[in-house]
Parts: C-alpha cells; structure tokens; sequence
C-alpha cells in the first residue's frame, strides 16, 4: 500500500524531477567541483600530475600566508574599504528612498527612478574608463576646476590617500538609486491609515516621515544592514582592479586583486587558492551569523 | 486623488531630486558631447554640456578598428546564449521547486542556498575550466555566470504566488506537466522572465572578470575587454605623465586619446541606454512581485 502510494507520486510527478535534472547538473559541475577543488589549498599543485597526483603540503600555505605582511595589508584594506563603503553607501539609498516617497507627482517621480536606476546598469569598465578621465592630471575635467581655481593639479590615481574615496564615491554613485528599490517596496507596505491619522492630529512632513515611515522600514534597514556586515569581506573585483596600480596597492589591494594577480599573474597557484579559501571560510561564518542575528531581531531569514 | 497643497517642503524636495537626477546624467551627457567634439574643444572646457565643433572623427576612427567589431559580435553571442540558457534553467529549475509538495525541495533548496554563500575561489574555478579544455573560448564566458541562487529565488518565488486553481483545471483536463508549464505558468511569469531577461544580459553584456580570467586571444575578446584596452593605454600616459606640461609633450598620442576614448565608451554603452527605458516598468515590478513573500 505504502509502496504503491510512493510510486504513483514519483509517476505523477516524474516530470518536475525531470525538469530539475539540468540545473541541479550545472550546480553540481560548476559550483560543487569548485568547493572540492579547495584541496589544492592543501598540495603543492602540478599542472601536469594533477590534482590528485599532486603531494600533499599540509597547512604550509596558511603558514605562509599568515606570515606574509601582505595578507594583513590585503585584510585591513578589505575591511576598510567596506566599512566605510557601510557608513557613507549604506544610508544614501535609505535617505534617496525617502525623498522619492514623499513625491507626490507621479510622472516626476518615473521619471527620477529612471534616471536614478540607470547607473546601475553600466559596466565597472565603463564608469573606470570615465574616471580615470575625469580624474586625469592632465586634461581631467576635476583637474581643469583645481587649476581654474589657482591649485595645483592632483594626481587622483596615484595617491593611495584618495583609492578609497574614490572607490566608494562611485560605487555610490552607481548603486544609490537602485538601492532605493527595496525601501520604495517596503514603504508600500505601510499602512496607509497611519498617515491620515498622524495628518488629522497635525504631524508635520517631517514628523510623518520621522515616526511612520522610518519605523516602518526598519526591519528591512535592520536586514540589509546585516547582510551587508556579513559580506564585509567581499569589495568586487572589477572596480579596484580597474583602477588601481603598483602605486596605491597599499591601500587599494584587497582579496580579490590579490588572489588575481598570486594566482594567475604569478602563477602561484595553491598559495592563491588558501587565500580564497581563507576567505570564503571567513565570509561563510559571517554571513552565516548575520542571517542567525536577523532572525532573532526581525524573526525573518535572509534566505 | 486628493488635493494637496505644493508645499515649501515639496519644492526643496523636488528640488534635491532634481540636483541628484543631473548628478547622475551628468557624466553621459559630459563623455557623449566631448565624444562628437573637438580635442582643441575638450582641453578649452572639459567640462563642457553642449558639443563645440562637431566632428565625428573618433567614431570613424573607432569603428575602423577591426578588434571592436569582434568583439562587439563575440559580446552579442555571449549576452544571446547566456539569456537563452539562463532563462529556460531558470524557468525548469524554478518551477518544480515552487511546489509545496515536492520530496526533496528542502535540501535542494538548501543546497542552492549554500552555493551563495561558499565558493571554491578563483583557482578552483579556473582549474575547472582547464580541465573542461574551456580556457580561452566563449563558452568559458557562458557558463560560470548561468545559474544565480538569487535570481532562481526571485523566479520561484514568483511561481509561489501564481493561483494554483488556473493549473488545476489544466491538470482536470489531462495537461503533462510540460503543457502546463510552457502554456500556462511561462505565460503568467512575464514579468519577472523579463526582469531577469534583462538583469542577465546587462551582467553578460558588462562582465569583465571572467573575460580577464579565461580570455586570453584577441580574437575570443568580449567588448569589455577591447574597452579596457582603449583605455588602459590612456591610464598609462596619466601614471607616467602627471603634470599638464607631459601632455602636451605627449602630443599626437593625446590629441585623439580622449575623444577616442569617449566615443568606444558610447559605442560600448549605448544597446544599454536604447534597451533600459523600455524595460524599467517591468523590473521593478518583477523584483516587487518576486521578493514579497507569500
């Protein structure tokens, strides 16, 4: 009885399993064999035995690299790239989401979102190409203003003083006004009774904005805040590499360049892959723990 | 539609959007109007907002470089396969897991999940491809970037929300699966399939780092690399150089360095900025619909 019942599930449903085959083929090809491949962390790689007819070397990349006085550099700059792309890129969506909110001419407001959303979809290589001309000592527009006001030029790219704010300037840029997204959503979701009642007992704009909507977003803020810190160690690839040099490496560099050029510019190869491993492993228990600690506040999963 | 007033509070309001609007448009108007000017225009006020001089010199000089247009056709096949694929994984994948009743959703799921939160790294990876023999192909640009977690939850959750009664009544009738799915439930998904139609072929159209990673022959570049390339070679003058009186030394190089430059990042950019606006009403729509859970 029990049999057949199992049975008559597995014809009836044959087809979801079917359809599930190819994605779950890609998953486990393309991103499982990768996580097993973090053994080579552990050998010393030959390209031409293989990874399985390669010797065995233990810990003695994680030696090298907590050794190593560019892991610590690579580290602080990773964290210092995120904490402040946290404290100044955080609440500019939350502060932009609000401004949109309050509009309250509807051909006005599609039109911002628009052209807010817009660099968002423009690729790191193209926002670097128009900053390094931007910033271009020579002929930059920035440059032109510095000298038209009687300073010196100022040498942007070259200064490691300047890569963060450089950095977390333009990813401001490129990702406000998508940012405002998920507040704009969260902001449909308040009741709409609340604002007339706080209208009728006189609460100004600002009062409604103040005691409505932001205690209104603040379990999504509370979320995305979280989620943010759990992936503190995660600053993109693209930006940094497009715009940094030999010369600013000692703030610029950070896990993902550094992991780029050991690996496949040096050709160091396991060492390149503890690096990655030692950051995934870090980046996991985080984001691990941001997902637990947004749970018990909010009583909701990230995922 | 009540009346209101237009307060004081309005105009500031407004007013800021505007500034942080002209913030964001700025740099596209600046890069398409020295793009279609003159250099000796460009060094006079490179500030500038209106075009002086109007020439279209760079974008003949430009679209006579025979890398451009193979890599703009190498591109062009990567965006078209990687959405096609993308999409069908996306709409097979998904729909079995928006079912409540599927054995095994759990832990499929949960393993979906853990691929968005550990990965093998880059060597890894790039060991993967090595030993699939995809180095230095397209393929290679293809298939790491198919299947997002992300984007498979937003399309599930999608599904989720779909009226189980219109497949019911399918299902009455005798409809497979299959029919059900591509004549009924595809359908109703549109919204989101175009938000993800268009997240996916932004990512592949703008990706760099897999290209900078698995490309090495000229011939196999995507755009963004033949972009990089443009402009590396001005970022090299602006290290090396520094100071006003180097550039004008450098003289022929730089003569046509921006303006050159300038009309490859329109080139590169423009499919986006024709594409984007159409599809800006279904996607905030799609990630709305797709990530307010039932």
């Amino acid at each position: 009885m029990q049999a057949t019942g199992k049975l008559q599930y597995w014809i009836r449903h044959r087809w979801l399993y079917i359809f599930l085959i190819p994605g779950l083929i890609y998953l486990l090809v393309f991103k499982y064999v990768p996580m097993f491949g973090v053994v080579i962390a552990f050998k010393e790689l030959n390209l031409i035995r293989g990874i399985w007819g390669s010797d065995w070397i233990g810990l003695a990349n994680f030696t090298t690299l907590f050794d190593s006085p560019h892991f610590y550099r690579v580290l602080r700059n990773s964290l210092l790239l995120s904490i402040y792309q946290i404290v100044w890129g955080f609440p500019a969506p939350i502060i932009v989401a609000l401004m949109l909110n309050e509009v309250r001419q509807m051909a006005f407001k599609r039109i911002s979102q628009t052209i807010l959303y817009l660099p968002h979809f423009i690729s790191w290589v193209v926002l670097a190409g128009i900053l390094i001309n931007f910033l271009s000592p020579s002929s930059g527009l920035v440059n032109h203003l510095i000298t038209s006001m009687g300073y010196g030029p100022v040498r942007f790219l070259m200064e490691p003083s300047y890569f963060r704010s450089i950095i977390v300037s333009a990813e401001i840029w490129k990702e406000v006004g998508w940012g405002t997204i998920i507040y704009l959503a969260a902001m449909t979701g308040i009741d709409p009774t609340l604002y007339e009642s706080a209208t009728i007992d006189g609460a100004s704009r600002l009062q409604r904005i103040w005691y409505i909507t932001i205690p209104g977003i603040a379990t999504t803020v509370v979320i995305l805040l979280l989620l943010k810190l759990g992936n503190i160690l995660d600053n993109g690839f693209e930006q940094v590499f497009l715009l940094y040099n030999p010369l600013t490496y000692e703030t610029a560099d950070i896990f993902e360049t550094y992991t780029y050029r050991i690996g496949l510019q040096d050709g160091r190869l396991s060492y390149a892959t503890a690096v990655g491993l030692f950051k995934s492993i870090v980046g996991f228990v985080l984001i691990v723990s941001a997902n637990y600690a947004a749970r018990k506040i909010s009583g909701k999963s990230i995922w | 539609m009540k009346f209101r007033k237009f307060t004081l509070f309005d105009t500031a309001n407004n007013a800021l959007i505007v500034m942080i609007s002209l913030l964001m448009l700025y740099p596209f108007v600046n890069v398409f109007v020295v793009s279609i000017s003159s250099y000796s225009a460009y060094i006079e006020n490179p500030l500038r907002i209106f075009p002086k001089d109007i020439t279209f010199g760079a974008y003949a000089q430009i679209t006579r470089h025979p890398v451009l247009w193979s890599s703009y056709l190498n591109t062009i096949i990567v965006t078209i396969s990687g959405v096609a694929l993308g999409i069908f994984l996306y709409i097979v994948t998904a729909y079995p897991l928006s079912k409540s009743f599927l054995k095994g959703r759990r832990i499929i799921m949960l393993a979906i999940v853990f691929t968005m939160l550990f990965n093998g790294g880059l060597i890894p990876n790039y060991y993967l491809m090595r030993e699939l023999g995809l180095l230095n192909s397209l393929p290679a640009l293809v298939l790491p970037m198919l299947l997002s977690g992300f984007n498979l939850i937003l399309m599930k959750t999608f599904m989720e929300n779909i009226p189980e009664e219109l497949e019911e009544a399918a299902r009455i009738d005798g409809a497979s699966d299959p029919y059900i799915l591509f004549r009924i439930v595809v359908p109703l998904s549109l919204p989101i399939i175009a938000t993800l139609c268009l997240f996916t072929a932004v990512a592949y159209w703008n990706n760099f780092f897999n290209a900078i990673v698995y490309i090495r022959d000229v011939d196999k570049w995507p755009l963004m690399l033949f972009l990089r390339e443009i402009i590396e070679g001005a970022k090299l003058i602006s290290i090396s150089g520094g100071g006003v009186e180097n550039a004008a030394e450098a003289g022929n190089v730089q003569i046509t360095a921006e303006t050159l430059q300038y009309a490859t990042l329109m080139i590169v950019t423009l499919p986006i900025l024709c594409v984007y606006p159409f599809l800006q009403r279904f996607f905030v729509k799609g990630i709305m619909l797709g990530s307010v859970k039932g």
